[in-house]
């Protein structure tokens, strides 16, 4: 086991170099730069030229590759072109937020999307399967911004019943202490706070559930079909097992296993995911942050980030992999 | 089977319920006066993007003056709701006739954040500080401005830095600083209004120096003061108290010891929602009580709603640009007449721009003193047009049409429907139109600066009151995107730019559009008022068309 891990950590290294060449040089050939992101139509070429060489960018892209990797040495990610800070200090005010409403929507997914699978499983062509099938389709398919504009108005403008964005209301008092909205109002005792944050989650994290939600329904029905027909079912069932023992023991764990790495790679879309729905929601995670510095060409930025969600991926997979040796006496890890 | 029913029920029963239960707790939201947590007095504004700095002096973009304007004075400051320059922090000025001497009397009693008082010594120490900048504050991105105005520093430590045309401030007495300049231009007196050019207190200034930027010149760092409230201090109506990034939330308080009049709300805030239909949800929802840039379509339906729509005065300028450079069928005069005959303007007016806009027959509003009654004007006739092309032998003209995406601009709200609208006009007269959409930021300035379209849209809000800071954006010599030459239009630029004398350079502005109207290098298509609206139950600002609304004028009902 241990050495699993120390091998799969290994090879992260060429792994995120790699990247990192190829993420630095599709960056720079993207067309434009920070200096006509940032001056827009004040942008004159003479402006222009200066910034690019203030900046370094007017240097071949092999020796800028160079300047980054050797600060990267250092753990420094550069300071983002938008707001002249470091990036590191930019994505850790920023992170929290994303975590949160990443966290909510899986929370959302896991707990409707496996009981929805399952039901639609057992009870296949009914109109309960029916409605999950199409409706996961409608989920992959809609747009975020689309889901967005309507989730506000019905539940925000309409009704009346929640925030239509951001993460907390304007003059609420709210101690910030972890920067985790919910948890720093339980922390200090400010429980308004906290219920005004869950309020505040619970529209953007429908809408970036919409997607893992799909999937896992999709997933787990297709694999709870697939281990009903198993013969160990049926030689459970001839056994006279309890139905509510076969369906936990042999069932629904065996049928878990596809959903338990689903939901692993799934969380690594949820960071990208959290790109359009932070954007649609104004909830000021990294999400919102990105798309910012994707438009405004902050190289570092995308940089970092890219990278970081390269890191997040593997270490999920490893962990995925891990988890899985756990509750497959069948996999042999070595 | 039939066991799993009732259990499934249950749980969708459980899930309904969950839902149901924070959204009914949820519904005690419709019993506050205001989106702001039951705080009737905190004001919420929703603004498209954060500001970049706190301090004005490091800005270069609307929105982050939108927030430095309300804690932050300039000497000179425009009419309310209009575009004449009058008195700010100055309440008189005057200049040298060689227009290189600038005097100003500063109002008394005016003190600061922190209580320092406004004196020329301080006057003088802002500026100084601003001429002495060294390292990373050399960079363009945060001091645009300066250089763009006053040229370069001290010490210019680049060889890209302009020269500087700052030469000193002096302060014969306590209300009283002069500032001098090595050439007249005619960015003076305009340019003293300003937002980077605000006065910070002095002891400001002192915790600005100790706060110097880290990082080596290929970084754009900005200084941790102009990251946080609290640091910055000027002489506006409100005092900037915080700046939660991870909220995107700016907050302002009243500064109750302001020298006019004092504010009409305790609390500012502004908030960052960068896409449009959200900030227009908020204000439905009311979350938020105003908003800027409210797309065309959406003006009527708040209105009807019960929300303010005031419409601003003009003070932009949206044109169709073309590179002659790129083919020698856009060199010849009748190729571009025949252009300007074929654009149905008035249409694009009339279907997609807010109340207020108007046809442009040259390239400044006529808000601007400068522009002349008598250009030459193109009416839309595709008859002509097509003569036109005839006779210059080109009835198969192609033209590469670059159009933005994923943008609204305050002269050019829906930039991909206008583009519809001249498309057909164009191809209405024969003219094959091949399409260029590219990404706003930073594709289509780029590209366009870069002279890689035949015929493109753009546009331009003026910065203060002056034809040059219209015309000399574009014609003041050689660029790539228009590319052309024509001397007697540089020359009565570069006169212009010089011209001490405002009487004078009015006229050789008025005399420049009558030239620029006859070479016809573009089009100019329209001027037009960016929409603002806000909530019913706020008094609004009064409306400005260069967008520096004053907060303080706001109030709750």
């Amino acid at each position: 086991m241990l050495r699993l891990v120390v091998r799969r950590l290994l090879q992260l290294i060429p792994t995120l170099f790699g990247l990192s060449v190829l993420l630095f040089l599709w960056i720079h050939r993207l067309p434009g730069g920070p200096a006509s992101a940032l001056l827009g139509e004040r942008a004159t070429e003479e402006s222009r030229r200066q910034i690019e060489s203030q900046l370094g960018l007017d240097q071949p892209v092999w020796v800028q590759y160079g300047r980054w990797i050797r600060r990267l040495a250092e753990l420094d990610l550069g300071n983002s072109t938008q707001t002249g800070q470091p990036v590191w200090d930019e994505f850790t005010l920023r992170f929290p937020a994303t975590i949160e409403l990443g966290l909510t929507a899986l929370l959302f997914a896991v707990v409707v999307g496996i009981p929805l699978g399952y039901f639609a499983a057992r009870r296949r062509g009914t109109w309960l399967d029916v409605t999950a099938v199409s409706g996961s389709l409608i989920g992959i398919c809609v747009p975020v911004f689309f889901l967005a504009v309507i989730l506000r108005s019905v539940f925000a403008v309409n009704l009346g019943w929640l925030p239509s964005g951001g993460r907390i209301t304007t003059g609420i008092n709210a101690t910030e202490v972890t920067g985790f909205r919910v948890l720093d109002g339980v922390l200090t005792g400010e429980f308004d706070a906290s219920w005004d944050a869950i309020q505040h989650l619970i529209l953007p994290g429908v809408a970036l559930a919409s997607i893992p939600l799909a999937v896992i329904v999709r997933i787990t029905r297709a694999s709870v079909l697939e281990v009903l027909s198993e013969d160990y079912v049926r030689t459970a069932e001839s056994k006279g097992l309890r139905k509510s023992v076969i369906r936990a023991r042999h069932v629904l764990r065996n049928a878990l296993l596809p959903v338990v790495t689903t939901i692993g790679l799934l969380t690594g879309s949820l960071l990208s995911g959290a790109v359009l729905t932070e954007s649609a929601f104004s909830f000021g995670g990294i999400g919102s942050f990105i798309r910012t510095a994707i438009s405004g060409r902050d190289h570092p930025t995308l940089m970092g980030f890219i990278l970081f969600i390269a890191l997040v991926y593997v270490l999920i997979n490893l962990l995925v992999d891990l988890t899985y040796s756990l509750i497959d006496p069948r996999v042999r890890v070595n | 089977m039939r066991i799993a029913r009732p259990r499934a029920a249950k749980m969708f029963a459980a899930a309904i319920a969950i839902g149901l239960v924070a959204t009914g707790c949820a519904s005690d939201r419709d019993d506050d006066d205001n989106g702001s947590g039951g705080d009737s007095d905190v004001f919420v504004f929703g603004a498209a993007g954060n500001p970049a700095s706190l301090d004005p002096s490091l800005g270069s973009d609307g929105e982050t003056f939108r927030v430095t304007r309300q804690a932050f004075e300039t000497l000179l400051d425009h009419e309310p709701g209009g575009t004449e320059l009058v008195g700010g922090l100055a309440e008189e000025w005057s200049s040298n006739d060689a227009g290189t001497e600038w005097t100003f009397s500063l109002r008394e009693g005016v003190t600061f954040h922190d209580d320092a008082a406004l004196t020329g010594d301080v006057v003088c120490q802002n500026f100084d500080r601003w001429y002495n900048w060294s390292g990373t504050y050399q960079n363009t991105t945060l001091s645009y401005y300066w250089q763009n105005i006053f040229g370069g520093f001290a010490e210019n430590e680049s060889e890209d830095a302009p020269e500087p045309n700052y030469v000193g401030c002096e302060a014969p007495d306590e209300l009283t600083a002069v500032i001098t300049v090595a050439e007249p231009s005619a960015n003076y007196p305009g340019g003293f209004s300003l937002q980077p050019f605000s006065i910070h207190s002095p002891d400001s200034l002192a915790a600005y120096a100790e706060d110097d930027p880290s990082g080596g010149g290929e970084d754009i760092t900005f200084p941790g003061y102009s990251q946080e409230g609290g640091t910055v201090a000027g002489t506006g109506p409100f005092q900037i108290t915080e700046w939660n990034k991870g909220n995107g939330e700016v907050t302002l308080e009243r500064f109750d010891d302001y020298w006019g009049e004092t504010a009409g709300v305790d609390t500012l805030v502004f908030r960052t929602i960068s896409e449009e239909s959200a900030r227009r949800q908020e204000l439905q929802a009311g979350d938020i009580h105003g908003y800027d840039l409210v797309a065309p379509a959406d003006v009527q339906t708040l209105a009807d709603a019960d929300f303010q729509v005031p419409v601003r005065g003009v003070f932009n300028i949206f044109y169709l640009g073309i590179t002659q450079e790129r083919q020698p069928a856009l060199e010849e005069l009748e190729v571009r007449q025949a252009i300007a005959h074929a654009l149905d303007r008035q249409n694009i007016v009339d279907t997609q721009l807010p109340e207020g806009g108007v046809v442009a027959t040259q390239f400044m509003p006529d808000t601007v003193a400068g522009y002349s009654q008598d250009v030459r004007t193109y009416d839309y006739d595709p008859d002509l047009a097509q003569q036109l092309l005839a006779d210059a032998g080109h009835e198969d003209l192609t033209l590469d049409f670059c159009y933005p995406t994923e943008v609204t601009r305050p002269y050019m709200p829906a930039p991909a429907d206008i583009y519809e609208l001249l498309r057909a006009d164009l191809e209405a007269v024969g003219i094959t139109v091949q399409p260029k959409a590219l990404t706003w930021n930073p594709d289509y300035t780029e590209t366009t600066r870069d002279g890689g379209c035949d015929v493109y849209l753009l546009g331009w809000t003026g910065d203060f009151n002056d034809g040059y800071n219209f015309l000399g954006t574009w014609f003041d010599g050689y660029t790539k995107e228009w590319g052309f030459e024509n001397e007697e239009i540089f020359d009565l630029m570069t006169e212009a730019r010089t011209e001490p004398d405002v009487e004078t350079r009015e006229g050789l502005y008025a005399t420049a559009n009558e030239a620029i109207m006859e070479f016809l290098p573009g089009v100019p298509i329209s001027s037009s008022p960016p929409s603002i609206a806000f909530s019913a139950d706020v008094n609004p600002p009064t409306v400005s068309p260069l967008t520096q609304e004053n907060f303080a004028e706001v109030s709750f009902k």
